[in-house]
């Protein structure tokens, strides 16, 4: 029996698999990854390494992951900051600060995502001044309906003596810490770490100012004809995506976080209270610690969902790795059976990495021992 | 008797619409060790948390060492950091190894070096006789180590007074006899104590008074000899008669 329905499984999957290659081959579809070095021909308003219309679609592949990467991981930055805030305030017991917290959990987690990417992005972003009368804050951001524009920093080859300063800051920091850590342990001298902090980083980049003098130059925004010119320029889609994913997200981190808190027993805040804690530090070295660990796992998922989620920038055009692959880049191959592996193996891939590198903090949040 | 550290005077406190504590008048003179006792729901537990503010009565005056628990946080967190407070179910941080526990408030309130703290802490478990524990999460222990951890963690602040609420009650009887072993010795070095038990033979042995509650009023209160053999009010009777029975 079992050997009848494998057989009639493995027919079934040959046949579909001779079906679709006479097909493509009727149709005169290439088959394969070759496209990848092809000419792409079309251009993409965001990219974060140097791509022009004359690049082959495997660049146009590393943009549009790189702008999903970009979306998601400050998507994830700003949802978890908010998310945690909005879940303490929650629990606050100021009626006001617990009620505002409700009223935008509810609104945010309850109104379709798409709707609110479309509405930071139609309804607010577009609508916008035009450039002319853009929304200044003090001449260094520029608000407009091209997108926000921010004074920036335009460094010339020298710039590499400064990170090079900044590395070293970061490594002597790191080295400091764990010296003055260590001297606690040994003599109880509590020693400051910022001021040889402070003077590490005179001396270095003091250093990197005598090799290379000041490589850097102020990019002031000015108009020129119909748009801006300099700073840097942050496209409206991209703001609009990274406002609707953070704070729809944020408001299921809301829940979560205060699930988390309210699991951890009453009795560790009165052990707490009763010990003269704070109630700041109590909730910090204390009940977030436990809370944690039923906090994690569905903070994961709510990690892999803002990662997919992001996948809804086709509708605002935002380029990202669905947008350029399978939108545009397909359109043009035809190739749908290769683009769309290629695109479902990359969220596959960005959702399994996500997942491990939590299961590996959580292991680390465990309980010791037998616990009730 | 000298200026009393506790002073309770014609206290009330609701749930809701429960009356749990009735006119409660009491003094608590340093050095004094006091035992309370009562049938379960006589308010026994909810009397000692509200010296800490752990609960906050409606009426009344409460003073420990002469600061009043009015809600105001200042009075609260100095009142706090020298009353400490053992718990039934041990409450210890289970993320927290034992000498963590233990030095978690020096540090944070009365603002010790790690160093400092750690040094004190394992002073204290060598005083309750667990020295070795200390690495050792609160999981790992027993329940009678780890209620003796909780009282060497709240010796860690150098309370003037401890409260004790049914300290043995959640262990198994083969630790009961561990726990009090401690809280005798503690006694015996002339702390303040006030202990919620059942446990007879310890207010026999170490209380100044016993004081009987049941229905949140403190219906009788005398020297441990007298309240044991010659029981004034009918209920203290009936309840000693069930407690001692067996």
């Amino acid at each position: 029996m079992q050997v009848l329905v494998l057989a009639a499984v493995l027919g079934a999957m040959a046949w579909l698999v001779g079906n679709v290659q006479s097909n493509l081959e009727r149709q005169n579809i290439n088959s394969g990854f070759g496209f990848l070095s092809e000419r792409a021909g079309f251009g993409i308003n965001q990219t974060l390494i140097a791509y022009t219309e004359d690049d082959s679609f495997g660049r146009v592949l590393a943009v549009g992951l790189l702008n999903t990467l970009l979306v998601s991981a400050l998507g994830i930055f700003f949802a978890t900051l908010l998310g945690f805030s909005l879940g303490v305030a929650r629990l606050s017991r100021n009626w006001l600060i617990s009620k505002i917290a409700m009223v935008y959990i509810e609104i945010f987690r309850n109104v379709p995502l798409l709707l609110q990417i479309m509405f930071w992005y139609f309804g607010v972003l577009r609508n916008l001044p035009s450039p002319r009368q853009a929304v200044s804050i003090g001449d260094a951001i520029f608000m407009s309906n091209r997108g926000f524009v921010v004074l920036w920093l335009e460094a010339s080859a020298g710039a590499f003596w400064y990170g090079l300063a900044a590395l070293g800051l970061v490594i002597g920091g790191i080295w400091l810490r764990r010296r003055a850590a260590n001297a606690q342990i040994t003599t109880g001298q509590a020693t400051r770490v910022w001021r040889p902090l402070l003077g590490l980083a005179v001396a270095l980049f003091g250093g990197a100012a005598l090799m290379a003098g000041v490589p850097f130059a102020l990019d002031v925004p000015h108009l020129k004809g119909f748009n801006f010119r300099g700073g840097l320029t942050v496209i409206p889609e991209f703001v609009a995506l990274l406002l609707a994913l953070s704070l729809y997200t944020a408001a299921f981190i809301a829940e979560i976080v205060r699930a988390g808190i309210n699991s951890v027993s009453k009795g560790q805040r009165e052990a707490s209270a009763a010990l003269g804690l704070p109630e700041s530090v109590a909730l910090r070295l204390v009940v977030i610690p436990q809370a944690l660990r039923v906090i994690i796992p569905p903070l994961t998922s709510q990690y892999l969902n803002l990662t997919k989620n992001s996948s809804l920038a086709v509708a605002i055009a935002y380029p990202d790795i669905v947008s350029v692959l399978a939108g545009t880049t397909l359109s043009q191959v035809g190739q749908a059976l290769e683009i769309i592996f290629i695109t479902m193996m990359i969220y596959l891939s960005l959702s399994l990495l996500t997942s491990w590198a939590m299961n590996r903090y959580n292991q680390r949040m465990a309980f010791v021992g037998n616990n009730t | 008797m000298t200026d009393p550290v506790i002073r309770i005077s014609d206290m009330n406190k609701w749930f809701g619409t429960f009356h749990v504590l009735r006119d409660i008048n009491l003094q608590v003179a340093a050095g004094e060790k006091i035992v309370i006792c009562g049938p379960s729901g006589s308010g026994k537990s909810t009397l000692i948390r509200c010296l800490n503010r752990l609960e906050q009565h409606q009426e009344g005056v409460i003073e420990v060492e002469g600061v009043s628990l009015d809600g105001s946080v200042k009075n609260l967190e100095s009142i706090r950091s020298n009353v400490g407070m053992v718990f039934q179910q041990f409450n210890l941080f289970p993320h927290m190894s034992v000498l963590e526990n233990c030095t978690l408030a020096p540090i944070w309130v009365r603002q010790k070096t790690k160093q400092q703290a750690e040094a004190l802490a394992r002073q204290f478990l060598e005083r309750v006789r667990i020295p070795d524990q200390a690495d050792k999460y609160p999981g790992q222990l027993s329940g009678g180590q780890q209620q003796r951890v909780a009282i060497a963690r709240a010796l860690c602040m150098n309370p003037d007074i401890m409260l004790f609420d049914e300290p043995t009650s959640a262990l198994d009887p083969e630790m009961i006899k561990e726990v009090l072993d401690v809280m005798v010795e503690l006694a015996e070095d002339g702390m303040t104590m006030l202990c919620v038990t059942h446990e007879m033979g310890f207010a026999r042995q170490v209380a100044d008074r016993v004081i009987f509650m049941d229905e949140g009023e403190i219906v009788e209160e005398n020297a441990p000899e007298a309240f044991f053999s010659n029981p004034q009010n009918e209920r203290t009777k009936m309840f000693l008669s069930q407690v001692l029975s067996h």
